[in-house]
C-alpha cells in the first residue's frame, strides 16, 4: 500500500518560480501559532493572489451592477466583465464554444444540476448509473438521490491498493442500461490522476451513456482540454484555482445543455413568461436563474488570467517535484503510510498518509501548532476510507506556491508528533 | 491571548487511557446500547450501560477515533461506574463546563480522570472530539428515562 519513494522520473525543470508567486498571496504571509504558516491544504480550497482580490473588489468598487438586464453604463460594464469571464473559463478548459460554460455555485452544484435537470428526465427504473469508489461525495450523494427516486442501480469502479481503478472490469460494468457515467479526474482523497480519456473511448464504445467528468482536482492542474477528453459535462470549482468560493462552472455539450429542463426557475432563465407557461432563454442563461454571483465569475476568470500567466503547463510538473521531495522525505518517518499511486508521474500534489503512532486529528493539531496546515479526516470519501479499511488519514496538498521548505517544515513537525506519541 | 500549549492538550494521563482503555469491549446483557458517529471526522463509539438499584452496574464502549475522543470516553467510564444515576446528569453539565474552560470545573474532584482533558478547551475544534462520549452517554440516558416512563 505504501508508495515507494522518488521512484518516478526526473520532471523537466518546472517553468513557475514558486517563491516569486508567493508574493503574490498575501494569506501567505502570516504567523499562525507563532510560526510561518505553511498552506498545505490547497485540495481543500486555494489561496487567493492580489488580482483575484482586486478583481473582485475592483467589480464591485466601479461596475456593480445587475447584468444582462439594464440600459445603463454600469450595467454594461457588469455584463461585459461577467460574460468576459466566462469566455476565459471556457478557455481554460478548452471549450470554444463560451454558450457551453454555465456558472454554478462550485463542482458539487454542477454535478447536482446534471443528476435534477438531465437525470430527472432520462433515468428510469432498471437503468444504470456508473461511478466508482474513489468519488468524492459530492460525485456519489447527487447520484444516490436520482437512483432511489427513480429506482435506478448504482454500479462502482473499483480501486486497487494504489488507488488506481481496476478497469478489467470495465466491460461488465456497461450494459445497454447504462444511462450515465460520472467520474473525477483526480481523485481529491489519494491524488490518483485518473485515466478518464480510455474510460471514456471504452465507455462510448460499449453504451450511449452520458459522461460526466468531476473536475474539481482536475481542472486546478491539468491541461484541461473537454474536446479531447470527450465527455458530455466537465464540472470544476473556482476555489480550488485561486478563484473566490460560491463560484464554479459547468461545461456541457451544446446540443446536451440544449436538450435539458432548466435547473432551477426565476429571473433571468426565460424567455417569455405567461401565465401557465413560460418559454427558456438560451444556454447557458437558460440555467442560470436569478441574480447570479457576477464578482465571483469575475474573480473566477481573473484567476484563471492569473494561472494561464503563472504558466498553466509547470503547475502539474510543480506538484509532482514536491510529492517525489515528500515522499523522500517521508520515507524516514518512522510507522508513516503513504496512500496512493506508486508512480509519481499519475499522481497530483496530494499526499495522504496515517502514522502508527496517532490518529490522523492528533497529527493535525500537533503540526498545526507549528504553523503547518494539513487536513485530516475522511476528506469526503468514505468509500475510500472504507476500501483502506481506515476511517481517516492525514492529507498534505501542495499547489503553485508551495516550497521544498514547506515539505521539511512537515517533516520537522511530524517529529513531534512523533515524540508526544511515540 | 497566549498561545494554548500542546503539552496542556496532550496530558500523559490522556496518553495513557487512550493506549490502555479501560472498561473497553462489550458486555453481554447491556440494558442500553448506543451508538454514536461525529460525522464530520468519523469518529464512533459504542457505548454499553447497565443499571442495577438505580447505580450503573457497568459500562463499557468500544470505538475508534482520535486520542481525545477514546482518551475521553475510557475515563468517562471510569467515573460512571457505580455511580448512582442521578448524579449522572451533572458528571455531563460538569464536562461541558469544563470544555467551555471553566476552571472550577476543571478542579472538581469528583470529576476523576476527566479534569486531564481541561487543556482541549483552549483547542475549541477539539471540544466535539472530548465530548462525543458524553454525547452517546446523555443519549443513553435519555433512552432510560423513556423506558423507565413507559414501566
Amino acid at each position: 500500500m505504501a508508495s515507494s519513494a522518488g521512484s518516478g522520473q526526473p520532471t523537466r525543470a518546472p517553468a513557475l518560480d514558486p517563491h516569486s508567486i508567493r508574493e503574490d498571496f498575501p494569506a501567505l504571509h502570516q504567523d499562525v501559532h507563532g510560526r510561518p504558516l505553511v498552506y498545505l491544504d490547497n485540495a481543500a480550497t486555494t489561496q487567493k493572489p492580489v488580482a483575484v482580490l482586486d478583481a473582485v473588489q475592483d467589480f464591485y468598487r466601479r461596475d456593480n451592477a445587475n447584468v444582462h438586464r439594464g440600459i445603463h453604463e454600469l450595467s454594461r460594464r457588469a455584463t461585459e466583465a461577467y460574460e468576459g469571464a466566462r469566455g476565459k473559463v471556457a478557455a481554460w478548459v478548452g471549450a470554444t464554444d463560451p454558450g457551453e460554460i454555465v456558472w454554478t455555485r462550485g463542482t458539487t452544484d454542477g454535478i447536482n444540476l446534471v443528476a435534477s435537470a438531465w437525470g430527472m428526465d432520462h433515468v428510469r427504473e432498471g437503468d444504470e448509473i456508473l461511478l466508482s469508489v474513489l468519488e468524492h461525495h459530492s460525485n456519489l450523494v447527487p447520484w444516490q438521490l436520482l437512483a432511489r427516486r427513480k429506482g435506478a442501480r448504482i454500479r462502482y469502479i473499483e480501486i486497487d491498493d494504489h488507488g488506481e481503478w481496476i478497469l478489467d472490469d470495465l466491460p461488465d460494468l456497461l450494459s445497454d442500461r447504462t444511462r450515465m457515467v460520472s467520474l473525477s479526474h483526480v481523485s481529491n482523497s489519494l491524488g490518483t490522476i485518473n485515466p478518464v480519456e480510455e474510460v471514456v473511448r471504452q465507455v462510448r464504445h460499449r453504451t450511449d451513456a452520458v459522461v460526466l467528468l468531476d473536475g474539481a482536482q482536475g481542472a486546478p492542474l491539468l491541461p484541461v482540454d473537454v474536446q479531447a477528453l470527450g465527455a458530455d459535462f466537465y464540472a470544476f470549482s473556482g476555489h480550488k484555482m485561486c478563484g473566490p468560493t460560491g463560484i464554479g462552472a459547468l461545461w456541457g455539450r451544446r446540443e446536451r445543455l440544449e436538450a435539458m429542463e432548466p435547473y432551477q426557475g426565476g429571473g433571468e432563465m426565460i424567455s417569455l413568461v405567461e401565465r401557465d407557461a413560460s418559454t427558456w432563454a438560451d444556454i447557458p442563461h437558460k440555467f442560470e436563474a436569478g441574480t447570479p454571483n457576477m464578482a465571483g465569475a469575475v474573480g473566477m476568470g481573473a484567476a484563471v488570467e492569473y494561472l494561464s500567466k503563472v504558466g498553466r503547463d509547470g503547475i502539474l510538473a510543480w506538484e509532482q517535484e514536491l510529492v517525489r521531495y515528500a515522499l523522500d522525505r517521508l520515507a524516514d518517518v518512522p510507522g508513516i503510510t503513504i496512500y496512493g499511486p506508486q508512480s509519481v508521474e499519475r499522481r497530483s500534489g496530494v499526499v495522504p498518509f496515517t502514522l502508527d503512532a496517532a490518529h490522523p486529528h492528533d497529527i493535525s493539531t500537533i503540526v498545526d501548532m507549528h504553523g503547518v496546515a494539513i487536513r485530516a479526516g475522511h476528506h469526503c470519501a468514505q468509500l475510500v476510507m472504507r476500501r483502506y479499511g481506515t476511517a481517516a488519514t492525514a492529507r498534505a496538498s501542495f499547489y503553485i506556491y508551495n516550497t521544498r521548505d514547506d515539505v521539511d517544515r512537515l517533516v520537522e513537525s511530524l517529529g513531534e508528533v512523533l515524540e508526544i506519541f511515540g | 491571548m497566549q498561545e494554548p500549549q500542546l503539552n496542556s492538550l496532550y496530558q500523559q494521563l490522556i496518553l495513557e487511557h487512550y493506549r490502555n482503555p479501560r472498561n473497553k469491549g462489550e458486555m453481554d446483557d447491556p440494558q442500553v446500547e448506543v451508538h454514536m458517529r461525529n460525522p464530520s471526522c468519523g469518529d464512533e463509539i459504542k457505548l454499553q450501560l447497565r443499571v442495577e438499584r438505580g447505580r450503573i452496574a457497568d459500562v463499557r464502549f468500544t470505538g475508534q477515533g482520535c486520542s481525545i475522543s477514546q482518551a475521553a470516553v475510557s475515563m468517562m467510564t471510569q467515573v460512571l461506574k457505580d455511580k448512582p444515576l442521578d448524579e449522572v446528569a451533572p458528571v455531563v453539565e460538569r464536562f461541558t463546563e469544563m470544555m467551555h474552560g471553566d476552571q472550577e470545573a476543571a478542579r472538581d474532584r469528583s470529576m476523576g480522570d476527566l479534569r486531564a482533558l481541561a487543556g482541549v478547551s483552549r483547542f475549541p475544534v477539539r471540544v466535539k472530539c472530548a465530548l462525543l462520549g458524553f454525547d452517546a452517554l446523555q443519549e443513553a440516558l435519555k433512552t432510560l428515562g423513556d423506558s423507565s416512563t413507559e414501566n
